[in-house]
């Protein structure tokens, strides 16, 4: 990853409500598609994304509220660096895993499709040193 | 997202078109276990979905399964590249009974 080459696409701080999202998948597939993905990594970056961000809201939220997403996309190289912060109490990241798909059931389908799509996810402490960051890594492809 | 439900050849068949979202599945949930409820067979229609996240496809997933309880059958018929995409990556392209169209679903049953 060459930290040389690092470059800002997205900067997105949104309310974190459903309504939100689709303006957030617009910029995201317009942004990863400027930086080379193809159409199909474009939609599963969009996929990947938009789950990380219903995470937030459902799970660390607790539901729909005022309270702010902060997502940011950065070029470096052949990656391209997703990061989401919330204001949430810190969750426990070892209870956030995919479920088993053999176990066919309604729901717990959003951190696979980001482990799928991502090449790198983790939880890191956000620079405020509240709430979380979410931070995902996918190769340009 | 819009959706419509009308009836073929003794068939229920529901459309839904744009994204079937957070925002949406609700909806798209409400209207599938209504039609699934009422013992009728369901085809769903996903030809003119344009984004399916995971609350979409758990929508479909509870409708399947209250089918079967009802042993009534639950098909989805056109669906496009975006939404097969999203059934691929769930590994439910191969639970779920999919048709290229509404009328090879229908005469061939689901």
């Amino acid at each position: 990853m060459s930290e040389s080459r690092s470059k800002r696409v997205l900067q997105l701080r949104f309310a974190a409500r459903a309504a939100e999202l689709k303006g957030v998948r617009e910029a995201v597939r317009e942004a990863v598609k400027g930086c080379g993905c193809s159409a199909k990594s474009s939609g599963d970056i969009v996929l990947a994304t938009d789950e990380a961000c219903q995470n937030i809201i459902r799970h660390a939220y607790g539901g729909e509220s005022d309270d702010v997403i902060e997502f940011e996309i950065e070029h470096r190289g052949d990656v391209l660096v997703f990061s989401l912060v919330d204001h949430a109490p810190a969750i426990d990241p070892s209870q956030v895993k995919p479920r088993d798909l053999d176990d066919i059931r309604p729901g717990g389908l959003g951190t696979h499709f980001i482990r799928r799509v991502m090449d790198e996810v983790e939880f890191l402490n956000p620079p405020s040193g509240r709430g979380n960051l979410l931070r995902m890594v996918r190769r340009i492809d | 997202m819009e959706h419509t439900v009308r009836e073929e050849q003794g068939n229920v068949v529901v459309s839904f078109k744009g994204d079937v979202d957070l925002e949406h599945s609700p909806k798209a949930r409400e209207v599938l276990l209504g039609c699934v409820e009422e013992g009728q067979d369901v085809f769903v229609d996903l030809s003119a979905v344009s984004y399916i996240d995971s609350s979409g496809v758990a929508s479909l997933v509870e409708a399947f399964q209250a089918s079967k309880k009802k042993g009534t059958r639950f098909a989805l018929v056109a669906v496009n590249a975006a939404a097969m995409r999203v059934l691929e990556l769930a590994r439910l392209d191969k639970v779920f009974t999919i048709h290229e169209s509404l009328s090879e679903g229908i005469s061939g049953g689901a």
